[in-house]
């Protein structure tokens, strides 16, 4: 039986494809069998940050309508052997996952999986609320925003409402991540702090990854960010995924780094 | 306005600004997808009542309701113009 995780966030550009391809690739090199899903309808991007979207032939919709099975829509990583990618469909109507689609496909990728991990569309509509109907776990990826902050307090009472669990009367875990954290302009009082994100959403905490350079970098070569394992970006997802996977972390990436000797005299 | 005052509010980063709306956004969201359907009329009400003697405007009334086992308790939240002395 696969743990399913959903990757959500109401707000968009913050981080969700980021994170599901970060979190499935570590969670594949520590040796878990794992298939992340972009639920995204109309704008598959997770194969692109996947770096596998030349060999997209079928999608998601595809699977549901049983136009292909799992074996031929299935994408195998590049570079880890147990790790999968379901691709989003690239169709326009919006509505083309149905309740009764996804299941049969968790169910049939239940069986042979550790994770199946949900890449959320933005919104709080159809096709965000399909993407975690199912869910048991959730990472809610929250920026150090007014208006990213309020989505995900929404996104969490829609999964404390109207997610499976919920409606058989029982929770759907929660994780806070907080992305693009910039310490320096949390000191200089200009971006909320871990603890106010925290204080206002009141779940708990799973990580904190830095704004990085190595993000952009990783989308750009198609390779998830984890894989650049000396980037404070790919070493902070690295400790979340740990720490999901109940080993014990310290938090780091919290403080503004202090720049080097070297740095200072040659600048950088 | 004294220099002090221009002073005074440079110190207010915008963090804190953004904490302060982020709390009575949230509390209003939750309260108007997740309460009783009474309450955002009840929360207007008040406001109304409240108007009456003091000029405050839409966000500085805040309306919670807290379960406690039995007994729910409903929290009350004003907040007043900046005092002018
Ligand atoms: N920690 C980070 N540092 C810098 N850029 C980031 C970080 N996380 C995400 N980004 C960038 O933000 C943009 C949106 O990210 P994405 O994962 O596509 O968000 P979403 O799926 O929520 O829409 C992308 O350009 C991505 O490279
Ligand atoms: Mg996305």
């Amino acid at each position: 039986m696969a743990k399913i995780i959903v990757v959500t966030s109401g707000k968009g550009g913050v981080g969700k494809t980021t994170t599901s391809a970060a979190f499935a690739s570590a969670l594949a090199l520590k040796g878990h069998k794992t298939v992340v899903i972009d639920f995204d309808v109309g704008l598959r991007n997770l194969d692109l940050v996947m770096g596998c979207e030349r060999r997209v032939v079928y999608d998601f919709v595809n699977l549901i309508q049983g136009e292909s099975t799992l074996g031929q829509t299935l994408i195998k990583d590049k570079k880890l052997d147990n790790l999968y990618v379901l691709p989003a469909s690239q169709t326009r109507d919006k509505d083309a996952l149905s309740h009764e689609g996804v299941e049969k496909v968790l169910n049939e990728l239940s069986e042979s999986f550790d994770y199946i991990v949900c890449d959320s569309p933005a919104g709080i509509e159809h096709g965000a609320q399909m993407a975690l109907y199912f869910a048991e776990e959730a990472i809610i990826v929250t920026n150090p925003e007014v208006s990213s902050v309020r989505d995900s307090d929404r996104i969490i009472g829609i999964l404390q409402s109207k997610s499976r669990l919920a409606e058989q009367g029982k929770a759907v875990k929660e994780h806070l991540l907080l992305t693009r954290y910039n310490p320096e302009r949390v000191e200089r009082g200009e971006m909320l702090s871990v603890q106010d994100v925290e204080e206002i959403l009141a779940i708990p905490l799973l990580g904190v990854i830095p704004e990085s350079e190595a993000v952009l970098k990783a989308s750009n070569q198609g390779v998830p960010v984890v894989h650049d394992s000396e980037s404070d970006a790919g070493q902070a997802y690295d400790d979340a995924v740990s720490r999901y996977l109940g080993e014990d972390r310290p938090h780091r990436f919290l403080e503004k780094q202090k720049k080097s000797f070297l740095k200072r005299v040659f600048g950088g | 306005m004294s220099l002090m005052d221009i002073f005074r509010k440079e110190q207010k980063s915008s963090a804190s600004v953004a904490k302060e709306r982020l709390r009575v956004l949230v509390a209003h969201d939750r309260l108007r997808h997740n309460g009783p359907d009474y309450l955002p009329q009840l929360e207007r009400d008040i406001l109304e009542v409240i108007r009456k003697y003091v000029e405050i405007g839409e966000d500085d009334v805040s309306v919670q309701l807290d379960n406690q086992g039995q007994t729910s308790i409903l929290e009350l939240n004003v907040t007043l113009p900046d005092r002018k002395d």
